[in-house]
């Protein structure tokens, strides 16, 4: 299933007018669990996810999935920090990806109904998505994105603004995905939740990888000095 | 104010009376000018979506100039219109000039500036919104287009109520290209022109007032259709 990983990433960079955002980035990442991407605020996590993702321009090095580019792109999801919801109904947002893909227009509708059931927005699924809550609209943005069955989920601080009982809806579904068989890549800045999801951590620091290592380990005694004055608390750059 | 009020009056009675010729002119009025609508839209919503989406060297000029020409002079469009369709002029052959042919190509030309700059201004704004989203969705660039096209419907309604409302009104262009011929291109506007150069102001009051009110029907129709200003729609 996952014949697409390893990823390998190697000496990657992403630039804009110039500057280095991040990079150069080596990162070998295999095909099982959840990778939670950690680190101070401005350190790149969202510039990364995007350029694993595809979505932001390579500016050097390679971004190398195990199958060609077309199909690296059809097996991957990606849910924003903001939910983007569709001028559109509930319904309408969780079959977008499926219509777009081709379905016809019945048998979407029939798998965005089920998972509106799945993430219990059934009774409002005729409503406009953007009159949605925060909360619901950021599990609609979830469940559009998982609804195309993807081999890779990629996640941008996806409960960033979200009160308790939505982030634990997100974050169980999300652990429900993992253990289907979903590949995780999520950014968060919440060092619980990154304890609750991830199995293997990459530490950013400064547009660079400053530790990639299993969660376990990375909790219970992190190598790098910034690591640890990250996990204490403090304020690193 | 005593002409006012006898053009009100017989504004009334015209339409009381079901006027053959009123209702002539104003079904060619409604004619002319939806039919333009029509191929306005067409043209400019596609062109609008274009412009919002794609990035390439000549677009800010190309907005720039559209922005420009919705303030486009409809007698000018006309004078142009009439010499490309005139006898002598490279369309002349198809036989247009004076025919309602002839005004909707005129009244064309005259909204699709209108039309399409209105309309990017919404598109540019929900393709900032859509942009990562679809981008992230690996959509083709049709259904792109279509994606926003449908999305901001309502916004291009307003769009294409501008245009109506400017081509409803317009008498210059459709003067020179028409002629403003008795039951071929008489329209409410040409007609009320002709009638206030008679003097016959209660008349053309008349006429007016029923265009006004066309004008207003037109537009109630269109936002029923739309199902606008209701809760929770855009």
């Amino acid at each position: 299933m996952s014949s697409m990983f390893p990823l390998i990433v190697s000496g990657a960079e992403a630039r804009r007018r110039g500057n280095r955002l991040i990079g150069p980035i080596d990162l070998q990442l295999e095909g099982k669990g959840a990778t939670v991407v950690v680190g101070p605020n401005g350190s790149g996590k969202t510039t990364l996810l995007n350029l694993l993702h595809g979505t932001v321009r390579l500016a050097r090095g390679h971004v190398q999935w195990q199958v060609n580019t077309e199909d690296a792109r059809r097996m991957q999801s990606f849910v924003f920090q903001r939910p983007v919801m569709l001028r559109r109904s509930v319904i309408d947002n969780l079959a977008y990806p499926l219509v777009i893909r081709g379905q016809s227009a019945r048998t979407a509708r029939e798998a965005a109904a089920s998972w509106a059931e799945r993430i219990g927005l059934s009774a409002m699924k005729d409503r406009s998505a953007t009159s949605l809550s925060g909360g619901e609209q950021q599990k609609l943005a979830l469940a559009r994105a998982l609804i195309t069955e993807p081999v890779v989920l990629f996640l941008d601080e996806p409960s960033a603004s979200l009160d308790g009982r939505a982030t634990r809806d997100i974050e169980n579904l999300l652990l429900e995905q993992k253990a289907a068989g979903t590949r995780i890549i999520m950014s968060t800045h919440d060092m619980g939740q990154a304890k609750r999801l991830a199995d293997d951590v990459v530490f950013l620091c400064n547009g660079h990888v400053a530790e990639k290592t299993s969660a376990a380990e990375f909790f219970a005694q992190p190598a790098t000095l910034q690591a640890q004055a990250f996990l204490n608390g403090d304020i690193v750059e | 104010m005593v002409d006012l009020w006898d053009g009100l009056v017989q504004a009334v009675w015209l339409m009381a009376s079901l006027d053959a010729e009123l209702a002539d002119i104003a079904a060619r009025s409604l004619y002319v000018t939806l039919t333009a609508l029509v191929v306005a839209c067409a043209l400019a919503f596609p062109l609008a979506a274009y412009l919002a989406v794609r990035r390439f060297r000549a677009r800010r000029t190309i907005i720039a100039i559209l922005n420009a020409l919705m303030g486009l002079p409809p007698v000018v469009v006309g004078l142009i219109v009439y010499l490309l369709l005139s006898r002598s002029g490279p369309f002349g052959v198809l036989g247009l000039l004076f025919t309602p042919t002839a005004m909707i190509i005129a009244q064309v030309l005259i909204m699709v500036p209108l039309i399409a700059s209105i309309a990017h201004q919404s598109l540019r704004d929900l393709w900032q919104e859509y942009h990562d989203l679809l981008i992230s969705m690996n959509v083709t660039q049709g259904q792109k287009l279509r994606t926003l096209l449908w999305d901001a419907r309502r916004a291009l309604l307003t769009a294409a109520l501008a245009g109506f409302g400017r081509g409803i009104g317009e008498v210059g262009a459709i003067m020179i290209v028409g002629g403003n011929i008795d039951n071929v291109t008489r329209v409410l506007t040409t007609a009320i022109a002709l009638e206030t150069g008679k003097g016959e102001f209660a008349l053309a009051l008349a006429l007016g007032f029923i265009l006004i009110g066309l004008t207003i029907a037109v537009n109630l129709l269109i936002h029923w259709l739309g199902q606008t200003e209701r809760e929770g729609r855009w």
